[in-house]
């Protein structure tokens, strides 16, 4: 089965290193292990669970260009991290939800690894 | 198949009524506990917070409620819950029983049955020199406020102070059903079979799908051979918890003759505060000590030291300020906060389209003013107990140093309060098949006897009519008490009632 962050790798990496700065010092095998426990965690939850979360990362990279100017990946990483910061005080609460289901994922391969 | 009794679950309830009907199981009783979780063995409980989760809990601790905003635990093992909690045994207050207004539910009744498994339980006060420093402090921000916290009775044999609790105690020292009834149980003939989930209850009869164990879990496999089985009884005793046993009933059918089924669902909404010292604090040992009940304002503090994922999880925000708390870790004192949430219309346990348990809760107001008072009351007392900074869920920014008490109410404040945005979450689900007089405002009589439903009875947590205030697994255990005692009482008649059908 392919990985199921492969679509969106590259945001769930950004938002990542916004949420815990120590990612920022990630080299390939922490990342590795990292997006391992992530996948375990998501590959146990439903399939429509799993669509949410890429989905939701791919508005989220779309809706900092409405904030800020540029995708999410291509913003530096404090902007991101102000981003990131209004979008979990979102007035609507399926993006606060989106926002903290990502963290919890992040936090979970960061502080479970 | 046909046994005289099914139990179903084996956590505080189910392990409790087994072991209640272990005189008639000498005499010739034919008991049977399906439970959804494994059995592990003592050298599998390894401390490690993702694996132990994944072992031990439903969706590893992560259920959610409805709309996501609340974070469910609940344990999933051979001894249920009783596995992961962490053992502290407070007999609620009588202002409880009182509110829940059940008749036949004492203060008096209630005490004593529990003081019964207390004992059975190896319940008792930690010595002095077993009391840590991140215990130790709570006290001391509470004498610094002219505040006594209480002591928590707690249920250890021979504590080594891993502080492991909720991820299993990997030294055997919690006496939760897996260590004392339930054994003792199956030594007297109770038969126990894990990994058994049940889909539906009938007429005198469930329906079971035993599992195989997957490639790489924990546990042994399941005592019977996986495949699905019908089995018969007399009576049928749930004991799944509110969740579970809620669910079970919902997907059976039995909704449309008892209205009441989901309803008065409470737990104890609950936040995980942490405040940095400037030094480490001793945080080994174990993990709850002391107390302080608030009936008034709606909320009890408890002392408390998690992991670090969950802590993590817990904290509001990400980002710089989080990470910096996160690597004070060694230096951080903690202190759980939980709201005394009352029954409301609309707090219930439904199931979606595939059966699973699924809670509909909204915050009321008296809650998140609870919480947000809270919260302020152990800002103090941290402050008072030394620390340089506290994290505070329901302040924007979260962070407050001693320079934020002259204006803590300000800070700390409801209209912080942003569903999805700061973390709540709950281990004490409660209500959803309540006690009441009749079917018209409950789903059992006082004993658990199911209203119309003569062969069927609850014994868990779902029985509450409303929340317990305190840690709720000694009343779990007094309830399933009484309804072990009315399904001895009428077990012969149900028997009589099963041969004519």
């Amino acid at each position: 089965m392919p990985p199921i962050l492969a679509p969106v790798r590259p945001v769930f990496r950004a938002v990542a290193e916004a949420m815990v700065p120590a990612a920022q010092r990630y080299g390939a095998a922490e990342w590795t292990a990292m997006e391992a426990v992530v996948e375990r965690a998501l590959g146990a939850r439903p399939r429509k669970m799993q669509q949410q979360l890429v989905t939701f990362m791919r508005l989220a990279n779309v809706l900092a260009v409405g904030m800020s100017g540029q995708t999410l990946v291509s913003l530096p990483v404090e902007k991101r991290e102000q981003v990131l910061h209004r979008l979990e005080r979102a007035p609507v609460a399926l993006v606060r939800r989106g926002v903290w289901g990502v963290r919890t994922l992040i936090f979970m391969g960061h502080y479970g690894r | 198949m046909t046994y005289d009794v099914i139990i179903v679950g084996s956590g505080a309830a189910g392990g409790t009524v087994a072991h209640a009907l272990i005189p008639l199981v000498q005499a010739g009783l034919r008991v049977v506990v399906f439970e959804q979780g494994a059995r592990l063995d003592d050298a599998e409980f390894t401390g490690q917070e993702l694996e132990m989760a994944g072992a031990l809990f439903e969706e590893s601790g992560g259920v959610l409620t409805a709309d996501g905003a609340m974070t469910l635990a609940f344990g999933r093992a051979y001894g249920g819950s009783t596995v992961t909690y962490t053992g502290t045994s407070l007999i609620p207050e009588p202002r409880v029983f009182a509110h829940w207004n059940v008749p036949g539910i004492t203060h008096a009744d209630m005490h004593a049955r529990s003081t019964k498994y207390a004992e059975q339980n190896g319940v008792h006060f930690l010595a002095d020199d077993e009391i840590n420093e991140n215990n130790a402090l709570f006290a001391q921000g509470c004498r610094s406020l002219g505040l006594t916290a209480g002591r928590f009775p707690v249920n250890t044999r021979g504590c080594k102070g891993s502080g492991l609790c909720n991820l299993g105690c990997p030294n055997a020292a919690k006496q939760g059903t897996h260590r004392v009834q339930l054994p003792a149980a199956e030594r007297a003939g109770v038969e126990v079979v894990t990994r058994a989930e049940v889909l539906r209850v009938g007429e005198r009869q469930v329906s079971v799908r035993v599992h195989a164990k997957p490639a790489s879990a924990k546990g042994h496999a399941s005592e019977w051979a996986p495949g699905e089985y019908t089995v018969h009884a007399a009576a049928i005793v749930l004991c799944g918890g509110s969740m579970g046993s809620t669910a079970l009933m919902l997907r059976s059918g039995l909704a449309a003759a008892l209205p009441q089924l989901g309803e008065r669902y409470t737990c104890h909404p609950a936040h995980i505060l942490v405040a940095e010292h400037p030094q480490p604090i001793g945080q080994r040992g174990f993990p709850k000590t002391y107390f302080l009940d608030q009936p008034d304002a709606g909320f009890i503090l408890e002392t408390c030291m998690y992991f670090p994922f969950i802590t993590a999880k817990n904290l509001t925000g990400f980002g710089a300020d989080h990470q910096r708390f996160m690597d004070a870790f060694d230096r951080l004192q903690m202190i759980l906060v939980m709201a005394h949430d009352k029954a409301m219309p609309g707090n219930r346990i439904g199931i979606d389209a595939a059966g699973r348990p699924v809670a509909h809760y909204t915050f009321s107001d008296a809650v998140k003013a609870s919480l947000v008072a809270a919260t302020r009351l152990s800002a103090r007392i941290f402050f008072g107990a030394g620390a340089v900074r506290v994290h505070a869920p329901s302040a924007d920014p979260p962070l407050l140093t001693r320079d934020d008490l002259p204006r803590l109410d300000e800070r700390v404040h409801e209209r912080h309060f942003l569903t999805h945005r700061i973390s709540v979450s709950s281990a004490h689900m409660m209500g959803g098949c309540s006690m009441g007089r009749t079917a018209a405002d409950s789903v059992t009589d006082a004993w658990g006897r199911v209203h119309g439903v003569p062969w069927l009875r609850v014994a868990d947590s779902a029985l509450f009519p409303d929340s317990s205030d305190v840690n709720p697994y000694l009343t779990v255990m007094a309830l399933a008490d009484r309804t072990a005692e009315a399904l001895t009482s009428d077990l012969g008649a149900l028997q009589s009632a099963t041969v004519s059908a």
